[in-house]
């Protein structure tokens, strides 16, 4: 059912995606599956009682200025994160998310935006309580920046370790956490960088190619483990996997010799009455050098995304049942729990296939650049 | 915070640090790991070389022994058969030798018959010329009356003692 609901909205992504850079103009759109509750979680507890699944669900999946570990009755364990802040009239801000008290408050004419198109987001206020029209440029630590730092920082300490304990041990066998990542280096070097990019360039691209396997990897795996500081769901959000798509992106045209710029604009193997006066698949081509970075986004997130979304729905059926019957939640949960654990253990092998999906794609689109694999 | 709105502030982060990170691990990470695969790969396939040209070797070594031990067997057949040969052409040449010696030693024997021989003839006719004289005067001492009997007596006696 998520799955559904983000396919319908995949047009709309490729306007978000244009629109960057002059801030977030597209209206928000809720997945049509998942049918989204007027009250945020965080400040239900004075509105209505109603259980809100989808409400809920999103709410696990989307970015937050805290990181929300646990509620213990009425009292939310959170760590708070620092918000940064440039509002172009006022400048810089500085400031822990807990002055947000949760988004009840504001603090400093800033305020977590209820609902509307910013929802969820940092939203300037004037004197009067109204919000402004122009975004601050939110440079916040959220709890995705900050879960990407923690894995970055998990990568280098691994990798770091594994080069030392490839120095110390030059021409022995590996052992260890060497023996650990060994395979999966071997995997990514000779199955995906060699026989994508070629012999002679391969070496080149090889490093970056390992960086990207591993990070969305790790990530996979990290948002698969619910406590902290894992579990934030970073490679299913869209700002994540359009960064690493961004780096593909740019080092795809950087690579891009004389014969991959011919084939776009002026293909060798088409007719000429498709060139000439109106040049019909130079444009295709075109559109195909933005429209391949960006499905490697959408890819990953979807994925990423989806399993999460439907791992929670499942898990959300045993309070469905309970909101109906106490009896019923207990009921469903022995099935609900056997659904989770199976789509866990399919999150699994996702996480694998979309790392070595997104890599190999990198290494297809880097050997096309370079013009020498066909 | 929107599930499909990208975040500015969240992809300036990620850009940063995932680049940081990327260049980080490049330099200290990837770099040490992916030369170091590269030795061990070179190094096994020396080894694998080096192992290959050894038993190559060994092989060519044992061929040479067979070759060697071929040489030796015929070496020791032609030497049998020279030693034989020279055995035979030995015997051969001391048989020669010692029947050259015999005969040598037969003419010697013969020669010095013959000289024996001569001198015994000799001491014969000396003492056959002894004896006419002694026949003569016995003779002349008993019967000289019938000149022509002594002469035959005489003459048969001469006839008598050369015969001997």
């Amino acid at each position: 059912m998520g799955k559904n609901g983000l396919h319908s909205v995949l047009p709309l992504l490729l306007t978000a995606f244009f629109f960057m850079a002059s801030g977030p103009k597209a209206p928000a759109h809720t997945p049509a599956g998942i049918k989204a509750g007027v009250t945020a979680q965080h400040s239900g507890h004075n509105e209505e009682e109603k259980l809100q699944p989808g409400k809920i669900i999103i709410d696990h999946v989307v970015d937050h200025y805290s990181w929300h570990i646990t509620t213990i009755g009425e009292t939310e364990i959170s760590i708070p994160l620092p918000v940064i802040l440039y509002s172009k009239e006022r400048g810089f801000f500085f400031f822990w998310s807990s002055r947000f008290d949760h988004g009840h408050s504001s603090y400093k004419g800033f305020k977590i935006a209820q609902k509307g198109a910013q929802k969820g987001s940092i939203v300037e206020v004037t004197d009067q309580g109204e919000v402004k029209e122009d975004r601050p440029l939110d440079f916040s630590i959220t709890k995705t920046v900050a879960a990407v730092f923690v894995s970055l920082a998990l990568l280098l300490g691994i990798f770091i370790t594994v080069a030392r304990q490839y120095k110390k041990r030059t021409r022995k066998p590996p052992k260890g956490l060497q023996s650990l990542v060994e395979p999966l280096i071997l995997f990514v070097r000779d199955e995906i960088a060699r026989p994508s990019i070629g012999e002679k360039n391969y070496e080149r691209y090889t490093p970056f190619l390992l960086s990207v396997f591993f990070f969305i990897l790790l990530n996979n795996l990290l948002g698969l483990i619910p406590i902290f500081p894992a579990g934030a769901n970073t490679t299913g959000n869209i700002s994540v996997t359009m960064a690493l798509a961004l780096f593909t992106f740019i080092i795809t045209q950087v690579s891009g010799k004389k014969h991959y710029w011919r084939e776009i604009f002026n293909p060798p193997a088409v007719p000429w009455w498709l060139k000439i006066p109106l040049p019909l698949v130079p444009l295709i081509e075109f559109v195909g050098i933005f429209t391949k970075p960006f499905v490697l986004m959408i890819r990953l997130f979807a994925n990423i995304s989806a399993g999460h979304i439907v791992a929670l729905g499942f898990f959300m059926l045993i309070f469905i049942f309970g909101d109906m019957n106490p009896m019923a939640g207990y009921g469903i949960s022995v099935l609900s729990l056997l659904f989770t654990v199976f789509l866990t253990l399919l999150e699994l092998l996702v996480a694998f296939i979309q790392a070595y999906v997104f890599t190999i794609l990198s290494a297809l689109y880097f050997g096309m650049a370079l013009g020498e694999v066909e | 915070m929107e599930l499909i709105r990208p975040d500015f502030g969240l992809l300036f982060w990620m850009l940063i640090s995932f680049g940081i990170v990327l260049l980080i691990l490049r330099r200290f990470a990837w770099g040490p790991i992916l030369n170091a695969l590269k030795t061990r790969e070179r190094t096994i396939q020396e080894r694998l070389d080096v192992a290959r040209k050894a038993k190559k070797e060994l092989a060519e070594i044992e061929f040479g022994n067979e070759r060697i031990i071929a040489l030796a067997k015929t070496e020791r057949a032609n030497m049998l058969k020279e030693a034989q040969q020279t055995k035979k052409q030995i015997i051969e040449e001391a048989r020669q030798e010692a029947r050259q010696e015999a005969n040598k030693i037969m003419e010697d024997t013969n020669r010095k018959i013959e000289a024996r021989k001569k001198e015994a003839e000799k001491e014969i006719r000396d003492q056959i010329a002894g004896l006419s004289v002694d026949i003569a005067e016995k003779v002349l001492k008993e019967k000289l009356s019938d000149d022509q009997k002594q002469k035959d007596y005489i003459r048969n006696l001469v006839n008598e003692i050369t015969i001997n």
